[in-house]
């Protein structure tokens, strides 16, 4: 390996890595925000949208990211909306997230019982005091581990972004090795670059499981 | 007419155009037999390893765990990269794409697929085997009479979802130059760019139904099991 | 037991109650008042009805017909109000329930302080009395799944208690509990009880139903069979039901 060429690649893997930890976090925060609303929606049963929401989570977990991503920056301006790069990235990861993250949410709730919150009315709580003080923290701390488990999957998939030509850290590692052929540099690279970006988070979340296991249900 | 100016609009009127149709189907054949072979391959290998990784041995343990860290962590789409342009590199070979795919998916595959093995295995409680000693079964008639039995009610709806995560993955060996569905899409989209300029909604749009309609039965498939097991 | 009983104001009541669910008819033309002070034990085979006809008197069910009051006030499931009659009616579960996100000193000064608003401090220093009075100030903070299931049964009844109901409703209490468990949470049923505290319990404990009791209710198939002062139902039941459902609770010497 020669350390001189990976010197030399380094400032583009770092821009690499900044545009998809950047674009990966985005639609992250727009994965949870969905997930959390069609989690709502089908929790109190709103009428039409819970059924449009059930068949969104169907579709966008059933069909893989970058087909997704062709068919909205691809097919969709067709249709006369065009989104860029950048936020087509944000927006299908945000939504093949959401479907993730609201199946987490709802099957969170769905194990806090029904006389948990029976129990609380009967101590004249109102549904808003019994939802909030009783059947939320209960979901959360269940919908944890899934919920670590999305954001994991999530970043890896930002690894397709490079197919809707987003600057990534695949493209780069590819644009490289098609270049000048310094494919050991560029793919050890590659690796030590999503270990950057994956590490932290996996730690983080193997952290936050632990907490959510043991301390909120005294352990 | 009118429907055809609709088909024409939303460029849907190219898959009718000469064997197009037929293409997109055979590009979606070449993902689904990639996961294909990779799923069997990881099921058999999956259990062999899940097995394994029940034993208390404390080096097995530690590479297992290795392993499963290196999965859990790194892209598959990474994993292809390293495979498809590494080994050329560093060991001459000259993988084909498709094979770098199997191996790829295979790795990943029996990873999972063991972490679901070991995760039944240990599930099941104590005293299920110690009630069948109780009467009078010897070892491998608890393991095939009331062990396996639960486990495989277990496995198989974990299983089940692991085959549509598969497929779902596949779709990324286009990006290693597998002539698969989304490439055989982008080249129906390049011939009839002046015909049908609209072509790229209709094709992506039918790609993107293709992989659904491959996937959601399976997934219900494996929602039901789960269901009906649970109750028994 | 208690004679001036007769001359107490009647605090709680059904009228005409019709419950049913999906076309089967759970509960029918229920009829009971129940006075302040009062402690009533409702009995009867599994299946008969008796739970449901908690659940109704804390509006946790909806009803096809009468009428629920307490105090005057109708209860009533999804009505107006009906969280300021949940506060006056306590209500404890077999299953226990308690949150087990919070510790014992939270589960019981949670509905305290965000329903009756009261200071933090005072809630929990009533709840400190509670738990001394049930023998558990020690478990304060604990977590719910750190206690015996009899320990979790106290706590359920001290968190009833702080929100100072009317009325306490027992659901089956001690079915869930192993046997030597039992006794220590019919204890503190007893000392409320002669507190003077107004008290519908179902249960399948019958000598403590004996022991309680002020009017004991035979309740089958949906309606109240039989009624009566505990002594009396229990030594000479009325009705060939009750007596067949209290001799299920007798055995026969084996013959050897």
């Amino acid at each position: 390996m020669d350390f001189s060429v990976i010197a030399k690649y380094l400032p583009l893997y770092e821009k690499a890595l900044l545009l998809t930890v950047r674009i990966g976090w985005m639609g992250i925060f727009l994965a949870i925000l969905i997930g959390l609303l069609c989690a709502a929606a089908i929790r109190f049963r709103i009428p039409v949208l819970s059924g449009i929401v059930k068949a969104y989570i169907e579709v966008f977990r059933n069909t893989p990211l970058l087909v997704q991503l062709f068919f909205i920056y691809f097919g969709l301006p067709k249709l006369g909306i065009s989104v860029d790069a950048e936020h087509c990235g944000m927006i299908g990861l945000g939504l093949l997230g959401g479907a993730y993250m609201a199946e987490a949410f709802r099957s969170g709730l769905e194990t806090v019982e029904v006389i948990q919150r029976e129990s609380a009315l009967s101590l004249g709580m109102t549904e808003r005091q019994a939802f909030f003080y009783v059947i939320l923290p209960q979901a959360v701390s269940v919908s944890v581990p899934a919920f670590v488990a999305n954001i994991i999957f999530l970043l890896k998939e930002t690894s397709v972004f490079s197919a809707i030509s987003l600057m990534d850290l695949m493209f780069t590692a590819k644009d490289l090795i098609g270049l000048y052929y310094r494919t050991t540099e560029c793919l050890f690279l590659l690796v030590v670059f999503y270990l950057i970006m994956l590490l932290p988070a996996s730690v983080l979340g193997s952290l936050l499981e632990r907490r959510a296991r043991f301390a909120g249900f005294g352990e | 007419m009118v429907e055809f100016g609709l088909l024409q609009n939303f460029g849907f009127d190219v898959l009718f155009k000469g064997s197009n149709m037929l293409r997109l189907l055979q590009g979606l054949w070449v993902a689904l037999r990639i996961s294909l072979i990779s799923v069997a391959l990881s099921i058999g290998l999956g259990l062999i390893v899940g097995a394994v990784m029940t034993l208390k041995n404390p080096v097995i343990k530690a590479v297992t765990r290795v392993y499963l860290e290196i999965v859990r962590i790194l892209p598959q789409m990474v994993m292809l990269f390293l495979v498809f342009f590494g080994t050329t590199r560093i060991f001459g070979w000259n993988l084909s794409a498709e094979l770098s795919a199997v191996i790829v998916f295979t790795f990943w595959g029996t990873a999972e697929m063991a972490d679901l093995v070991r995760g039944s295995l240990i599930s099941i409680p104590r005293h299920q085997y110690e009630s069948g000693a109780a009467l009078g079964m010897t070892l491998p008639q608890i393991y095939r009479y009331i062990v396996i039995p639960q486990t495989v009610r277990r496995l198989i709806p974990l299983s089940i979802n692991l085959i549509t995560r598969m497929i779902k993955t596949t779709s990324l060996v286009m990006m290693i130059g597998v002539v698969e569905v989304l490439k055989v899409g982008q080249q129906i989209i390049e011939a009839n760019r002046k015909a049908s300029p609209n072509a790229a909604f209709g094709v992506f749009a039918t790609v993107f139904a293709l992989y659904f309609i491959a996937c959601w039965p399976i997934s219900l498939l494996a929602k039901q099991l789960e269901k009906r097991w649970k109750d028994a | 037991m208690r004679e001036e009983m007769d001359n107490q104001e009647v605090l709680l009541t059904a009228e005409h109650l019709h419950k049913e669910f999906d076309g089967t008819v759970i509960l029918k033309d229920m009829n009971l008042s129940v006075k302040r002070g009062e402690v009533i034990v409702i009995i009867g085979p599994s299946g008969c009805g008796k739970s449901t006809f908690l659940r109704c008197l804390n509006g946790l069910e909806t009803i096809q017909g009468g009428k629920i009051t307490l105090d005057g006030e109708t209860v009533e499931s999804g009505g107006k109000g009906i969280a300021g009659l949940r506060e006056r009616i306590g209500m404890v579960f077999q299953s226990y329930e308690l949150f087990p996100h919070k510790t014992v000193l939270q589960n019981i000064t949670l509905a305290p302080t965000k329903v009756r608003k009261i200071p933090r401090g005072e809630a929990e220093k009533e709840a400190l009395e509670l738990l001394e009075r049930v023998g558990l100030e020690e478990k304060k903070n604990s977590y719910p799944r750190q206690l015996s299931g009899g320990q979790k049964q106290r706590v359920a009844i001290v968190r009833a208690l702080a929100m100072h109901p009317d009325v306490l409703l027992f659901d089956e209490v001690t079915a869930a509990l192993d046997p030597e468990m039992v006794r220590e949470v019919l204890d503190v049923m007893l000392s409320l009880a002669q507190q003077g505290r107004t008290m519908l319990i179902v249960t399948h404990e019958m000598s403590f139903a004996r022991a309680v009791a002020d009017r004991v209710i035979f309740l089958d198939d949906g309606e109240i069979v039989e009624e009566g002062k505990p002594l009396e139902f229990f030594d000479h039941p009325k009705t060939e039901r009750a007596q067949r459902f209290l001799n299920t609770f007798t055995y026969a010497k084996v013959e050897k």
